[in-house]
């Protein structure tokens, strides 16, 4: 391949709620990045219904798709390769974006990369800095993945911990439905807690025992919850912004402490974060100022391409694309896929 | 005329390749991998045999349900990405009309009927008539005894009896309710005969094409005949209070 040659990828991404298409040159520069959100209509429901999520995906995937070849100036023939998430994810959801993505590219004659989500949120870190390279640790935040990883080199990844139970994100949505702040959770919080004290509930810090880096935050869900039912018995009053803050507090020092701790034992020199969760604010800056401390390079990507996006899935794609590891007209949906297999 | 046609909609996943009146290449499988991983494939070899330049079709002819609705994706997801690639229209044809067309010309009453669960299947009658294909019981989700009694009532006082054809994966499930129920001579069809077919989506999809009837793939999505079960949740809630 000769040096001067841009690979460009199209990227799909259908995981969960957002219907989503990119293209994005040599895994760096995003030249269109389309997310159609269903957030409206899950929200009716108090959350993401696969079924609802999947039909949505279907009517919109052509528009979304069309729109980003149109938002780069370019035609299908004119892109090297058509990359897709193939899990983990809704598996319904999923499918219409493998079975999309492989009708295209065999029509269209291309390539096919099959991506990881949560190699794509990883990968978010690589748009827009160029110097960004392996090996570095990444912590994953989102609705459905808690994940701290070292990213050993482009596409070789070393799971460090993950959750137990609950996703960060998945708590901060159950919280915030117990405090009455509906869904999405995280972005509401983030916001009420703004107005609370976070030193104002001692809620729990989840130590998993046998394994210093996995995470646990149902015992914390439980506690918030013990605590508006303790509230409610006594007749008294709970400062929602005080709760939301105080739980927000409790998620971020564990996140931070984790990841901390992981690169004092690695030596780690670059700590970067991804997910939708990496969108809080109070998660950035704790996370920020303890690497500042630490003398360590901090990463996180606009928050455009925290949440689900298809841009992070044609970064990581272009990694694939320089080792040839090209998916099969066979390639399935893979639900429970996970990280480093 | 030349069509791709795909039917992923039951349990059979099969793609055909139609070039102008020939089924150059038709593929059924009917095993445990799902659609999504034989679909594609599938349509790969038939294009290697029949040499098919992909972009030389005139549209994309799919099952467009009822059905599965994991199925119906499949197949709608995929010839909506074909349909992208190739710049050519989608042509929908209704899943069961495409199965009582595997018996054209066929004399009785002709009953495809797909296993739809929650006590019900996908059901339709077409028949023959003086040369014309007719829908006698409109497509729709209905208890199989709905299906036996609409049967019955029309071979009610003939002198000749009417027989009925069924076919489907609906008929394996309601194998016992058919026997009981059935007043009318009737056949279940063969093993080869019993299925989906993409062949016979694309011998309707050249009728639904020359007649104009097809859609861009942007606006392509399947008829589920049934909405989700939150919707459906929600509904009655909303009913209710």
């Amino acid at each position: 391949m000769s040096e001067e040659k841009n690979i460009r990828i199209l990227a799909i991404e259908s995981s969960c709620d957002e219907t989503a298409a990119s293209v994005v040159e040599n895994g760096r520069i995003v030249l269109s990045n389309v997310i159609s959100s269903q957030i409206d209509i899950h929200t009716l429901y108090g959350g993401v219904v696969p079924e609802i999520a999947s039909r949505k995906h279907t009517e919109r995937i052509n528009r979304v798709v069309g729109q980003a070849l149109t938002d780069a100036g370019l035609t299908l023939e004119e892109v090297d390769a058509v990359a897709v998430t193939y899990g983990p994810g809704l598996v319904g959801a999923l499918l219409v974006g493998v079975s999309a993505a492989k009708a295209i590219a065999w029509a269209a004659n291309k390539p096919l990369i099959a991506v990881h989500h949560i190699e794509g949120h990883i990968c978010a870190n690589y748009i827009d800095h160029p110097e960004l390279e392996p090996p570095f640790h990444c912590l994953v935040v989102s609705g459905g993945h808690t994940h701290l990883v070292r990213v050993e080199d482009y596409g070789v990844y070393r799971v460090l911990g993950k959750t137990r139970d609950d996703a960060a994100g998945e708590a901060f949505d159950k919280v915030a439905r117990a405090i009455g702040l509906g869904y999405p959770g995280g972005p509401k919080i983030d916001l009420v807690s703004g107005e609370g004290d976070p030193e104002a509930i001692a809620f729990p810090r989840a130590k998993v025992g046998d394994s210093v880096y996995d995470f646990s935050f149902s015992g914390l869900k439980s506690a918030v919850l013990n605590y508006l039912n303790s509230k409610q018995m006594a007749g008294e009053e709970v400062n929602t912004a005080d709760v939301a803050a105080s739980f927000q507090k409790a998620v971020v020092d564990v996140l931070v402490g984790h990841s901390m701790d992981a690169m004092k034992e690695y030596g780690g020199e670059i700590l970067a974060l991804a997910g939708g969760v990496a969108s809080n604010t109070h998660l950035r800056s704790a996370m920020e100022e303890a690497c500042l401390e630490r003398g360590i390079r901090f990463y996180r990507p606009e928050p455009v391409y925290c949440t689900d996006n298809a841009a992070m899935i044609g970064a990581a794609a272009y990694y694939e694309y320089i080792k040839g590891n090209f998916a099969g007209w066979d390639l399935n949906a893979v639900p429970s896929l996970r990280l480093g297999e | 005329m030349r069509l791709i046609a795909v039917d992923s909609s039951g349990p059979v996943a099969s793609v055909a390749v139609y070039v102008d009146g020939v089924v150059e290449a038709e593929y059924s499988v009917e095993h445990k991998k799902t659609h999504s991983q034989t679909l594609l494939p599938m349509l790969d070899e038939c294009k290697k045999i029949t040499e098919l330049e992909p972009d030389t079709v005139d549209a994309i002819a799919v099952a467009a349900g009822p059905g599965s609705f994991t199925g119906l994706r499949i197949g709608a997801a995929t010839v909506k990405g074909l349909s992208f690639a190739l710049k050519k229209p989608v042509v929908p044809v209704p899943t069961l009309e495409a199965m009582a067309y595997r018996y054209a010309g066929v004399e009785g009453l002709i009953c495809p009927m797909m296993d739809a669960r929650r006590s019900q299947v996908y059901g339709a009658v077409y028949t023959w008539e003086d040369g014309m294909f007719k829908e006698i019981k409109k497509a729709g989700a209905y208890p199989v005894e709905e299906i036996i009694d609409f049967l019955n009532a029309l071979g009610e006082g003939e002198d000749l009896p009417v027989q009925a054809i069924l076919l489907g994966d609906g008929v394996e499930a309601n194998l016992q309710s058919l026997k009981d129920g059935m007043l009318i001579p009737y056949m279940i069809a063969p093993p080869h005969m019993c299925r989906q077919s993409a062949a016979a989506v694309a011998v309707l999809g050249e009728k639904y094409f020359s007649e104009g009837k097809v859609v861009a793939g942007e606006d392509f999505a399947p008829e589920y005949f049934r909405v989700s079960q939150a919707e459906r949740e929600r509904a009655e809630k909303e009913k209710q209070s």
